[in-house]
């Protein structure tokens, strides 16, 4: 039988892992892109557990106004990576450090 | 569902601006390079209108539609008017700076205006939903404006990176969200009011969503410590461009935060109030003494920003209508500030020269004695001196703050304004005291921008002054 906790550790575990990505990835910033999307998928999965044992279907409906919006952000995200390879030929995190202090 | 007639005259506001900006979209395809004066005109002449639809449907209108996702009330006629007001100087004063870079494009406005649209929403959500689709529509808009400069690094830079850490906040915040709705399991925000008034502020899906809310509301404000993502995206942008982003949507996030502290978490303020005032202590604390070390203009407005940034949390954390008043009149006067001061920034800048280190500003009083003086009205206010308007704005934040009965930190505050008030004042000495060195320092001819930027600074002197209706306004909206 799966209970609202599981979804809410799911959720929670996928929340983490895309923090974690965001923060402990030096390497590529691919890696970041791909690490929001989990972490708007991570509130996802709340979503539809909470709509799902609150039978409520609000949730449900919101779910979808965030995979639009998730949608619109992966394309800008690429277009500003894009103008980032083409300014620096490198999409390195750790080479992003023109402006300091 | 029947759209009656009385839910679109609610959102006339943003059915000009959509309906505008889409036009506008369509008239800048054909115009090109010749016409672009003509959108240009329009872009601003378009927000002029928009601020006239809420005028025309009265600033004390109050009404919820579209099955409560949209209010309709002073506080959002307040905010509306200043966002589009804010924003029509900020066109004004980034159109010399773009034409000389060759930046000067229909997408600029077109993006602006969307950005505005989303402020424009947000201010007025009633539901989760609408606060997380207009945030979203006012944030992506912004980063691809700092991408505009599609060919310098460091613009490419700072566009990454506040798009990751913008996203961040975004998803932080949502997954808050979530736990809201999770606890009272509906998205609109009254209800949610009335969900959890019964039910005990510890219950953990409760204290978990309000963490979360309150993360991801200090990441959008800019407040430290989540704040590192701020100085590095005002110094890449193109000044044009943060000018923008630098002032009117500070308003939105003010209002977005009180739309979710206060109407919906309202009955949680002394836990919120808490976690407020040590954002507002770190962010003063970490604003001004950055802000002392800092060479380059841009990135010193920006530490100046999360300085500010607490001022309005600590008008925030009072809970109560006189704090959300101050709090309310603190972000208007510093969205004005603020677009002064970097309006100032656009105003000496030519082409290949930016006109952002603070050295540029040498002798300034030298070569136009009256920039320098618009200029020494801004920082002055930025600091907090009388009579200008920074100085009632801080007055009556510390009063809420007094009035809540924080003394200490009231005292850390003014502690601190003090500390800051030297690296305004750094900024008027170099332009009347030390000697011109670069022959380049003549403010631009642009008519728009002088006259826009002369008011902005002498609007800080008028509404010193004369500070009652705007403070009446501020008062109203929380009533």
């Amino acid at each position: 039988m799966i209970t609202l906790g599981h979804f809410l550790v799911f959720g929670a575990l996928l929340f983490s892992i895309a923090v974690a990505g965001i923060f402990l990835n030096r390497k590529n910033v691919i890696i970041l892109l791909m690490s929001i999307e989990l972490l708007l998928l991570a509130v996802n999965v709340n979503f539809v557990g909470f709509s799902r044992f609150l039978d409520n279907i609000d949730g449900q409906v919101f779910v979808f106004f965030i995979m639009t919006v998730a949608a619109a952000e992966a394309a800008i995200g690429l277009a500003i990576l894009v103008v980032l390879f083409r300014n620096r030929a490198t999409i390195n995190v750790a080479e992003l450090d023109d402006m300091k202090g | 569902m029947i759209f009656a007639h009385a839910d679109l005259n609610l959102i006339l506001p943003e059915l000009v601006l959509v309906t505008g900006t889409l036009a506008l979209l369509l008239f800048d395809l054909f115009a090109r390079q010749n016409g672009r004066w003509m959108t240009h005109i329009l872009a601003i002449l378009l927000l002029v209108l928009a601020a006239a639809s809420v005028l025309a449907q009265g600033m004390g209108l109050t009404a919820s539609g579209w099955s409560g996702v949209y209010e309709r009330d002073v506080l959002s006629a307040v905010l509306k008017l200043a966002i589009y007001g804010v924003s029509a100087l900020c066109l004004l004063y980034a159109r010399p700076y773009l034409a000389d870079r060759r930046l000067w494009s229909g997408e600029f406005y077109l993006l602006v205006l969307f950005s505005v649209t989303g402020m424009s929403i947000l201010v007025s959500a009633g539901s989760l939903v609408t606060v997380y689709l207009g945030l979203e529509l006012m944030a992506l808009s912004t980063y691809a404006l700092v991408a505009l400069d599609r060919d310098n690094r460091k613009a490419s830079e700072a566009a990454i990176k506040y798009f990751v850490l913008g996203a961040l906040a975004s998803g932080i915040l949502l997954y808050g969200l979530s736990m809201l709705y999770g606890a009272s399991g509906t998205l609109d925000l009254g209800e949610i009011a009335l969900a959890l008034g019964g039910s005990q502020p510890t219950e953990p899906l409760m204290a978990f969503g309000l963490a979360f809310i309150i993360v991801g509301i200090a990441f959008k404000l800019g407040a430290a410590p989540f704040h590192m993502w701020l100085p590095d995206v005002y110094e890449g942008s193109p000044t044009a461009v943060t000018t923008f982003i630098g002032s009117a949507p500070k308003l939105a996030a003010f209002g977005m935060a009180w739309r979710l502290l206060d109407t919906s978490l309202g009955g949680l303020s002394e836990q919120w109030g808490d976690m407020l005032a040590l954002l507002a202590l770190a962010s003063l604390a970490v604003g001004n003494l950055a802000a002392l070390v800092q060479t380059n203009l841009k990135r010193m407005l920006a530490y100046s920003t999360v300085s500010h940034v607490g001022f309005l949390l600590l008008g925030l954390l009072h809970g109560g209508a006189n704090g959300y008043a101050a709090a309310l009149f603190y972000a208007i006067v510093y969205a004005l500030m603020s677009a002064g001061a970097f309006g100032m920034i656009l105003w000496l800048a030519r082409e290949g020269f930016e006109a952002e280190e603070i050295d540029d500003f040498k002798g300034l009083n030298q070569r136009s004695p009256w920039a320098a003086f618009i200029m020494l009205l801004l920082m002055a206010s930025l600091a907090g001196i009388p009579p200008l308007v920074g100085f009632f704005g801080k007055l009556v934040v510390l009063q809420a703050v007094i009035e809540s009965g924080r003394l200490w930190l009231a005292i850390a505050a003014v502690i601190f304004a003090v500390i800051g008030a030297y690296y305004y004042l750094r900024v008027i000495k170099v332009m009347y005291f030390d000697q011109s060195t670069d022959e380049r320092l003549i403010p631009a001819t642009d008519t728009g921008l002088r006259i826009g930027l002369s008011a902005n600074g002498l609007a800080q002197l008028g509404l010193g002054l004369f500070a009652g209706p705007l403070l009446a306004w501020c008062v109203r909206a929380f009533l």
